[in-house]
C-alpha cells in the first residue's frame, strides 16, 4: 500500500501507546487538589513553642486550636526537653546530618523526638532520591534486613495456603501475612497458614488481616503472632471517617501488646487523598503527621510507604521519591519500617525494578510489606509490586547487586518436598480435629499447582463451615500442635510451639523484631550502627553464596558437557584429517575457510545450535556452486574472528578467505585489507541461520570472482543476545584460546562428509 | 532491684528462668512433651504484666520512652477481659460515646477494677479532646 497523504503522526507514538507503561495514568501536580508530593502552599511552616514544659504551639497552630492529631502529637510525640533545640536547627544542617556517616543514628533519633511533622517533612524533602536511600540505610533501626510475603489464594483453600506458606518460609520470608476472599474464612486461613509456616523452619511470624476484633481473637487463640492492620491517617476527618481516633488506635496498640502480639501501624501517602480529606496538604507532610502519631502511640513500627495509596502517589511528580522520603521519616523516628513495595504501583516492569532497587541496596527491616509470594491473581490484598511470577527476577536482583533482599533461592526438589509436607500436615490437622477429610486428588492437585486456577480442592463456600468450626469449638494453637504431633509431624508441632512461646517473654515486642535461628533479632540486640564503609550490614560468605546460587547456572564444565553430547553425532557426520602445514594456494579458483582451534575438536555446534558439519557443508557447497573450490585450514595461532579470516585470505590463492569460530561467528576477509576492516561479518551467531552461511559461501566466491555482491544481512529483532549468550560465549571462547598456540602454523585439513551427515543442507 | 537494660535482652535467652506464663509455668517447662501430656493451656502461653514491665524498662533504656509507655499500658490490660477490652475500644471510636461521662466512667472502671492507671489517664485525655472536637455526637 502506498500512502500518499501527509503524515499526521510519528508512528513511534502508536508503538509507545501499546506498551504496558501507557496503562499507567499520571496526574498533574495540583497542590490545591492534594496532588503534590513534597510541598503545598497549605503546608505549615515548621515551628514550635514551649511554655511551662508544655507545647504551646506547633507548626503555626496554637495549642488552643489543635485538632485531635495535633493534640496527640504534641502530647505524646514531642519531647518538650528536646523540641526547642531540634526545631532551632537549620533544616539543611539536619538534612546533611542524615547523610553524614560521622553523625550517629542515636543523635539523630534524639533530635527526632523534638521535631514536628512540618520539620521532618522539610528536612527529608531537601534530600535527593540517592541521599534518601543512603540516609535510609544509615537510619533504619535493625541491622539485618528482612522481608514479608503475602500468602493468600482466590479460593481461601487451606491446603494451598499451607503449601504456599511453607514455600514462603522456604524462600526466607521473616513474616507472612494472609487475608481472605470471604471474611467468614478467617479462622481457617489462620490455621492453614500457621501450619504451613511451621514446615521447615521455626520462627516465621504470621498475621491474618481481618476485622479488628476478629483479628485480636485469632491472635489470642495463638494462631497469629503479629498484626499490622491498625491504620492511622494524617487529617482528623480521614481518621474519623475511617471510624477511629488516635486514642482508639492507641488503645488497640496497648491491647495487642497485652496479649503478647507484635504490632505495627499502617499509614502511607495517598490515603487521605483517596479518602477525600487531604486539606490541600502535601502527601509528605500528611504522612509525617501519621508517623509522629505512631511514635506517640508507642507502637514499635509502621507499615509505611504508600501502601494502598502507593499507586496514586506514584502518579504525581516525585511520588516515588516521596514514598522513599516517608520511609526515611519512619526510621528517623526510630520505628520499625515495613517499607511498602507492596501494592503494585505500575504496569511497567521497568518502573517496578526501579522502585525496588533503592530498598534492596539500602536494606530495610522488611523490604516489602507484602511481597506477593503467590501468583498475582491469588493475591487477596491485590497484586503486589513483586508476585510469584517475578520471584526469580527478585532473586537475580539480589545476586546482581549482592544485596540481601531477605530471600534465598529454592531448589525445585526442595520446593516440591515442602509443598507435600505442608499439605500432608494441614490435612492431618483437619482430619485429627474432625474438620475435613481432603481426598488424595485434592492434595495432589494443590502440591503441583502454581496457582488456585489449577487446583481441585476446597472452594470458598466449603471453607466456611471449617472456619466456623474452628471458631465455635474454640480450637486453639495447642489443639493444632497436639494434632500435628499425634500424626507424626513433631517438627512442625515444635516449630509452632516455638513461635507461640515468643509471646511469653515479649522479646519480639521490641522495635524491629524478627526471629532468626530460633532467636529474636531486633533493634536492641542487632542495632544498625552505620558509621561508614565496613560498619553496615554485610552478608556473610555463606549467605552470599546462598543468594548467588540461583537456578541454571552455567560454568565451563557444563559447556564442555553440553558439547560432548554432540561429539559422537558429529563424528558420524564429518571427518577432519590433518594433512600437514598449510601452504599459500596458487590457484585463483579457491576460497580458504579458516576454522578455529577448537572447531570440531572440542566444540561441535554454533550458538544457534547448528551442527558445525552442516555449517561447513553449506559453505563448501555454495562456493562449489560458483565453480570455485573450498580449501579448509585450521588456524592454530589465533581464535580471533578477524585474524581467522585474514589468515585464511592470506593463504588463499584468490586472496579471499572465510574465518569461522566454532560458536558460529564468521567473517569474509581479503588479503589486501586491514585486520578489522573485513568484507562481511556475521557477529550475531545465535541468530545466524544455515541459509546465511550458504550466502556467505556464495558471496565469498563472488568476491573471489571479482564481483561486488550484496552483503548478507542477518536480521535482528533487537534481542538481548549478550545476556542470552555471552556467559556461554566467553566460556566457549576460553576453550578456543586454550587450544591456540602462539606462532603455531596453520594446518591443511581434509574434510569428509560421512553417511551420517545431514542431507537437508541450507534450510529454506 | 535495678532496672533492666538492653544488655538483658533478649530475656528468653539471658534469663529464661525468670520468664513465666500467666499461670506461673516457667518458659523451660513449656515443651512439646508437656503439651502432649495435657499440662499446657493457653494461659501458659500468655504474657504477664511483669514481662511487659520488663520490656518497658528495656525500651526505656533504648531511649524509646513512647514504646515503653505503651508496654506499660499493655501490662495494665493483661488482666482485663477480652470483652471489656473490645467494648472499651468500641467506646473510643468516633461517636460511640454520646457524652464525655461515658468515657470518664470507663476510665474509672479500669482504674478501680484493674488498677489500670495509665490506661485510665489515656482515656480521660481522649474524653477531653473528643469533647473539644465534637466527637460526642450521633453518627449514622
Amino acid at each position: 500500500m502506498v500512502d500518499t497523504g501527509l503524515p499526521n503522526r510519528w508512528r513511534r507514538f502508536s508503538e509507545w501507546d501499546d506498551r504496558p507503561l501507557r496503562r499507567d495514568k499520571f496526574a498533574r501536580e495540583d497542590a490545591a487538589s492534594g496532588f503534590s508530593a513534597f510541598r503545598s502552599p497549605a503546608d505549615p511552616k515548621p515551628g514550635v513553642s514551649v511554655q511551662s514544659g508544655k507545647i504551646a504551639s506547633m507548626d503555626g497552630v496554637l495549642a488552643h486550636d489543635f485538632d485531635m492529631i495535633d493534640t496527640f502529637i504534641a502530647n505524646h510525640h514531642l519531647d518538650p526537653s528536646v523540641t526547642e533545640e531540634a526545631m532551632a536547627m537549620d533544616s539543611v544542617l539536619l538534612a546533611r546530618m542524615l547523610v553524614d556517616m560521622h553523625v550517629p543514628r542515636t543523635e539523630l533519633v534524639r533530635l527526632a523526638h523534638g521535631c514536628t511533622p512540618a520539620k521532618l517533612a522539610d528536612v527529608v524533602g531537601r534530600l535527593s532520591a540517592l541521599e534518601i536511600a543512603f540516609a535510609y540505610s544509615k537510619m533504619r533501626a535493625r541491622k539485618t534486613p528482612g522481608n514479608q510475603g503475602h500468602v493468600t489464594n482466590a479460593k481461601d483453600d487451606p491446603l494451598q495456603l499451607a503449601a504456599d506458606a511453607a514455600i514462603a518460609v522456604a524462600y526466607g520470608f521473616d513474616e507472612i501475612e494472609t487475608t481472605m476472599r470471604v471474611s467468614r474464612n478467617a479462622w481457617s486461613n489462620a490455621v492453614a497458614c500457621a501450619v504451613g509456616s511451621a514446615v521447615g523452619r521455626a520462627g516465621v511470624l504470621f498475621q491474618c488481616a481481618s476485622e479488628e476484633a476478629e483479628e485480636l481473637l485469632i491472635g489470642m487463640a495463638g494462631f497469629t503472632s503479629y498484626a499490622e492492620t491498625v491504620s492511622v491517617y494524617g487529617t482528623e476527618k480521614s481518621f474519623t471517617d475511617g471510624d477511629d481516633t488516635p486514642w482508639s488506635k492507641g488503645f488497640l496498640a496497648a491491647a495487642y501488646a497485652s496479649r503478647g502480639i507484635k504490632m505495627r501501624c499502617t499509614s502511607g501517602a495517598g490515603s487521605e487523598l483517596l479518602m477525600g480529606f487531604h486539606e490541600a496538604k502535601s502527601l509528605l507532610y500528611l504522612e509525617a503527621r501519621c508517623l509522629c502519631l505512631q511514635r506517640g502511640m508507642g507502637v514499635q513500627g509502621t507499615q509505611n510507604g504508600g501502601i494502598d495509596g502507593a499507586p496514586v502517589t506514584a502518579s504525581v511528580p516525585g511520588g516515588v521519591r516521596e514514598l522513599m522520603a516517608e520511609n526515611l521519616i519512619a526510621v528517623w523516628l526510630d520505628l520499625e519500617c515495613a517499607s511498602g513495595n507492596d501494592a503494585r504501583t505500575t504496569e511497567s516492569e521497568i518502573r517496578i525494578g526501579a522502585k525496588i532497587l533503592p530498598y534492596l541496596i539500602a536494606g530495610s527491616d522488611l523490604i516489602c510489606s507484602g511481597f506477593g509470594s503467590i501468583l498475582s491473581y491469588d493475591n487477596s490484598f491485590n497484586t503486589s509490586l513483586f508476585n510469584g511470577e517475578e520471584m526469580e527476577d527478585y532473586l537475580v536482583l539480589q545476586r546482581d547487586f549482592e544485596a540481601d533482599g531477605g530471600l534465598t533461592p529454592l531448589h525445585e526438589d526442595r520446593a516440591l518436598d515442602v509443598r507435600r509436607r505442608a499439605v500432608d500436615a494441614i490435612c492431618a490437622v483437619l482430619e485429627e480435629l474432625d474438620l475435613a477429610y481432603p481426598s488424595a486428588d485434592m492434595k495432589n492437585s494443590v502440591i503441583a499447582a502454581s496457582g488456585s486456577n489449577e487446583t481441585r480442592s476446597f472452594t470458598p463456600g466449603a471453607v466456611g463451615p471449617i472456619s466456623d468450626s474452628i471458631k465455635n469449638r474454640e480450637i486453639t494453637v495447642i489443639d493444632v500442635i497436639k494434632a500435628l504431633a499425634i500424626r507424626g509431624f513433631e517438627n512442625e508441632a515444635d516449630n509452632l510451639l516455638i513461635v507461640v512461646k515468643l509471646r511469653i517473654s515479649g522479646d519480639y515486642l521490641q522495635t524491629s523484631a524478627l526471629v532468626r535461628d530460633g532467636k529474636v533479632l531486633s533493634a536492641i540486640n542487632d542495632p544498625n550502627i552505620y558509621s561508614g564503609p565496613g560498619s553496615g550490614y554485610t552478608m556473610s560468605e555463606g549467605r552470599r553464596l546462598a543468594v548467588n546460587n540461583i537456578r541454571d547456572i552455567l560454568d565451563q564444565n557444563e559447556v564442555l558437557r553440553m558439547e560432548a553430547r554432540f561429539e559422537t553425532g558429529e563424528a558420524a557426520r564429518i571427518a577432519y584429517s590433518t594433512i600437514g602445514v598449510a601452504q599459500i594456494g596458487a590457484g585463483k579458483d579457491e576460497v580458504v575457510i579458516g576454522i578455529s582451534p577448537a572447531f570440531g575438536v572440542k566444540l561441535f555446534q554454533t550458538t544457534a545450535g547448528h551442527k558445525l558439519s552442516d555449517v561447513l557443508r553449506v559453505i563448501v557447497d555454495a562456493i562449489a556452486a560458483r565453480g570455485l573450490r573450498a580449501r579448509v585450514v585450521r588456524l592454530c595461532h589465533t581464535a580471533d574472528t578477524s585474524f581467522l579470516g585474514l589468515s585464511a585470505a592470506r593463504l588463499s590463492g584468490s586472496g579471499i578467505g572465510i574465518g569461522i569460530q566454532a560458536k558460529g561467528t564468521a567473517v569474509i576477509h581479503s588479503a589486501s585489507r586491514l585486520p578489522h576492516n573485513n568484507l562481511e561479518l556475521f557477529s550475531n551467531a545465535p541468530i545466524t541461520k544455515l541459509e546465511h552461511y550458504a550466502g556467505f559461501g556464495r558471496n565469498a566466491a563472488a568476491y573471489a570472482l571479482g564481483e561486488t555482491p550484496e552483503p548478507i544481512m542477518v536480521p535482528t529483532n533487537g534481542e538481548s543476545l549478550g545476556s542470552q549468550y555471552h556467559a556461554r560465549v566467553a566460556m566457549i571462547y576460553a576453550i578456543e584460546t586454550g587450544l591456540a598456540v602462539e606462532g603455531a602454523a596453520p594446518q591443511e585439513i581434509n574434510i569428509q562428509f560421512l553417511e551420517g551427515a545431514s542431507t537437508e543442507g541450507a534450510r529454506p | 532491684m535495678s532496672k533492666l537494660t538492653i544488655a538483658d535482652y533478649p530475656l528468653a535467652n539471658t534469663r529464661p528462668e525468670h520468664i513465666f506464663g500467666k499461670r506461673g509455668k516457667a518458659l523451660g517447662d513449656i515443651t512439646l512433651a508437656a503439651v502432649m501430656a495435657g499440662d499446657i493451656t493457653m494461659a501458659d502461653l500468655q504474657i504477664t504484666p511483669k514481662a511487659l514491665q520488663d520490656q518497658a524498662e528495656i525500651a526505656d533504656d533504648a531511649n524509646r520512652p513512647t514504646l515503653a509507655l505503651n508496654l506499660t499500658r499493655a501490662s495494665e490490660l493483661v488482666s482485663v477481659p477480652q470483652d471489656v477490652i473490645m467494648s472499651t475500644y468500641e467506646l473510643l471510636r468516633p461517636g460511640r460515646a454520646k457524652e464525655k461521662q461515658e468515657l470518664v466512667e470507663r476510665a474509672q472502671l479500669l482504674r478501680t477494677d484493674y488498677n489500670a492507671n495509665a490506661i485510665a489517664d489515656f482515656i480521660l485525655e481522649a474524653a477531653d479532646i473528643y469533647e473539644k472536637r465534637g466527637l460526642f455526637k450521633f453518627r449514622f
